[in-house]
């Protein structure tokens, strides 16, 4: 038996508001399955439960804000189910079909549901996705006046856009967080790491000739949906030269540094409305590149859309910035504590480089590490941009 | 279809890939890249729709070519299923 708490989810954190239960008192859960979503300065996260068990008792309501660390439900062997809570409670509570957040970012057909639901709707819990609760709270609709479209009639995002609101003004918040807020997350993740990690910084050019004739080759047979992009190939280099240099993949707490088996590779996602967000791909060093990629887009779609998961937000091991087309040359990182490395990739453009006797313009693109020197030294860190470096120049065994 | 039902659906992806774009307002002539802050994440997510929407599957090299919503629909227009 255990108790299933809010979160931290984010170094500066104090109290997060639980926003939905996905679970009732007596449901079974597996370890891993999402059971709650709670609201952050990062927009609204999906909470895991770490332990397999039944659900006995929900102790805390929705839209409830809570210190770090409070207990939010009691997770055991189901001997103890209290399911008498007020109003809130069945009579009859059945397993419910978990809501797919996947329903918010992915365009689903309008369908004609059958007027049947009203009398299921009062016996059961309105059936909502985490962003359409979110937007419906922020125009201040009742979701029980909503009729869902999705199969099963779970209330999705766009069925609550052009539903009249009750707000006369209504604030905006862009992709359900809020920009305040997640400057604010910034400032005093930023501040932290500059004031207790002593960087060192380093930079390499790499010839990116042969990754980028490669995944030419690659993408000119695929259609738009298979294709892949070259973060993921930056995103796979930077996994694969982890796991031979352990000393830049971990935390480092009080306690020290320890190394992480897995390498949940952070990707610095900039979200449209201004702020940053950096959740991980977990197990990055054991995707290949085709899955690899659709993680990576399906997690930049989640991080803008919603529903991003407390281990992705909290479980990044290193953390990769990729600037892009629209970038510069380098990028010099801030490392996100309690992790010891931030690995910078610049544009990808034409540059003049000498190749063999001859000057020869190609492909090439600054990489960079910024790396927490309590743990490793320089040495170490031209190492590991040397390893990408290699990993780049033989694409097709990433 | 014709170049008003491609346009259509290009803004419609185009609105839910970047929401704060004002659609009504948008120049068809303008960098797409530059002037909305399209990402190379964003533009595959917006060929990927394009794709199973129009029945137009658009190669990389060729997309490289175009720049705004008018080049874009400049290609898909003779491309595009009736």
């Amino acid at each position: 038996m255990s108790d299933f708490l809010m979160p931290s989810l984010g170094a500066d954190m104090e109290a997060g508001t639980l926003v939905e239960w996905l679970v009732m008192p007596g449901d079974k859960v597996d370890k891993g399955q999402v059971i709650a979503v709670v609201e952050t300065s990062k927009g609204a996260i999906d909470v895991e439960v770490f332990e397999s068990g039944v659900v006995e008792e929900l102790y805390v309501d929705p839209d409830t804000r809570v210190p770090v660390g409070t207990s939010l439900a009691r997770i055991g062997s189901g001997e103890q189910v209290v399911t008498e809570r007020p109003e809130a409670a069945p009579p009859e509570p059945e397993p419910e079909p978990q809501v797919e957040t996947e329903a918010v970012a992915e365009p689903l057909p309008l369908r004609e549901v059958p007027e049947a639901r009203p009398r299921d709707k009062e016996r059961v819990r309105t059936r909502a996705s985490p962003a359409a609760r979110r937007r419906a709270r922020e125009l201040g609709v009742d979701l029980a006046g909503i009729t869902g479209n999705c199969p099963g009639g779970a209330i999705v995002l766009r069925d609550i856009e052009g539903t009249p609101s009750r707000k006369s003004k209504l604030v905006r918040r862009a992709a359900g967080f809020d920009r305040d807020e997640m400057r604010k997350t910034i400032a005093a993740a930023m501040s932290r790491s500059k004031r207790e990690i002593p960087h060192y910084y380093l930079a390499t050019t790499v010839d990116m000739h042969a990754a980028e004739s490669w995944l030419e080759a690659y993408n000119r047979d695929q259609a738009p949906e298979s294709r892949i992009l070259m973060a993921a190939l930056f995103m796979k280099a930077a996994a694969r030269a982890l796991e031979r240099y352990p000393d830049l993949n971990g935390h480092y707490t009080e306690e020290g540094f320890t190394p992480s088996e897995q390498i949940n590779l952070g990707m610095a996602i900039h979200l449209r409305a201004g702020g940053l967000i950096a959740p991980a791909l977990l197990e990055a060093e054991s995707l290949e590149l085709p899955e690899l990629m659709t993680r990576l887009q399906d997690l930049v779609k989640r991080a803008r859309s919603g529903g991003l998961r407390a281990s992705e937000i909290s479980g990044a091991t290193a953390t990769v910035t990729a600037l892009g087309d629209r970038g510069v040359d380098t990028v010099y990182g801030v490392i996100h504590p309690p992790q010891v490395a931030m690995i910078g990739f610049g544009r990808v453009q034409q540059r003049p480089l000498a190749v063999g006797d001859a000057l020869a313009i190609r492909s090439a693109v600054d990489i960079s590490l910024a790396a927490d020197h309590r743990v490793c030294d320089g040495h170490l860190g031209a190492l590991f941009l040397n390893e990408i470096d290699a990993h780049l120049q033989q694409p097709e065994a990433l | 279809m014709n170049r008003e039902d491609l346009r259509a659906i290009v803004l419609e992806e185009l609105s839910t890939i970047a929401p704060d774009i004002d659609i009504d307002s948008l120049d068809d002539q303008a960098r797409l890249r530059d002037e909305y802050d399209l990402d190379s994440m964003d533009a595959l997510n917006l060929l990927t729709a394009v794709h199973k929407r129009a029945g137009v599957s658009i190669p990389e090299a060729d997309y490289a070519r175009m720049h705004s919503i008018s080049e874009l629909l400049d290609y898909l227009e003779p491309r595009a299923a009736r």
